[in-house]
């Protein structure tokens, strides 16, 4: 019950987004879908990932675009950017194939070796704590994909100003 | 088990990111329509991690790491194209056209 209010409302808000014209408004349903996405995360529960949800990307990386729209002043009423009748048609058959193709992709289950029992992850949850279990994994089995990201993130601040400065 | 209805929502938020993606024309809301795709990708693995195990949490801690520089990168390459061309519209943005 509560899931289908979360999935609704994160789903009417995606809808909203694309369709609205002016980018702050765009944004800002934005925000309020991924607001909506950790609601869900904790019914899954993944409470730590819906903790960084609302950290990460409502607050950084929204703040961000909401940013760059202010720095290039695109907040007013300007003419539309959706495109025609025809851009209309061919975007809405795209999307509807896609959602039939995704959906028939759903009778695919992971084999039964994989599965693991129902209640694992809740009850390791409340074993080990929200944080300890997503963790452990991470600095043990994933430490050397984690060190490497870091490697990414100091190439993306580096690209990021080489490209947004003015002049070097 | 919220499994079957979680990738159901996964499957219809990653199409609206797709079909915004096919729709607008400003670069700044085709970015957002991007990390409305890799949302729903997020919640793909975190729904599969019940079933599957605990990996699929950690996975989507990368998928941040990567939407984050992606962000970054990609914003800072609209705020160079509007310095040259004066807008971001991408229909004004033709430099790769034959």
């Amino acid at each position: 019950m509560l899931f289908w209010l979360f999935a609704g409302v994160a789903m009417g808000s995606a809808l909203l987004c694309i369709t609205r014209k002016s980018p702050v408004a765009s944004a800002l349903w934005l925000v309020n879908t991924l607001f909506n996405l950790a609601g869900i995360y904790v019914l899954l529960d993944a409470h730590f990932i819906a903790a960084v949800q609302v950290l990460v990307y409502a607050g950084a990386i929204m703040v961000l675009f909401l940013f760059v729209i202010m720095l290039l002043n695109l907040g007013r009423e300007g003419p539309s950017d959706i495109k025609g009748p025809w851009g209309k048609v061919i975007a809405l058959i795209g999307g509807l194939v896609l959602v039939g193709e995704l959906i028939a992709l759903r009778r695919v289950t992971p084999p039964f070796s994989l599965q693991l029992p129902p209640g694992t992850v809740a009850n390791s949850v409340a074993a080990r704590g929200a944080v300890r279990v997503v963790a452990e994994p991470l600095f043990q089995g994933y430490l050397v994909p984690f060190e490497i990201t870091s490697v990414l993130l100091l190439a993306a601040i580096v690209g990021a100003v080489v490209l947004a400065k003015r002049r070097l | 088990m919220l499994l079957g209805p979680s990738l159901a929502v996964s499957a219809i938020l990653f199409s609206l990111g797709v079909v915004g993606v096919l729709l607008r024309r400003n670069a700044i809301v085709i970015f957002m329509c991007i990390e409305l795709m890799l949302n729903a990708v997020n919640l793909t693995f975190v729904a599969l991690s019940q079933q599957i195990g605990l990996d699929g949490q950690v996975f989507v801690f990368f998928v941040m790491t990567v939407a984050a520089a992606e962000a970054a990168v990609g914003l800072a390459i609209v705020i160079a194209l509007y310095r040259h061309r004066d807008t971001v519209n991408l229909q004004n943005i033709n430099l790769l056209r034959g």
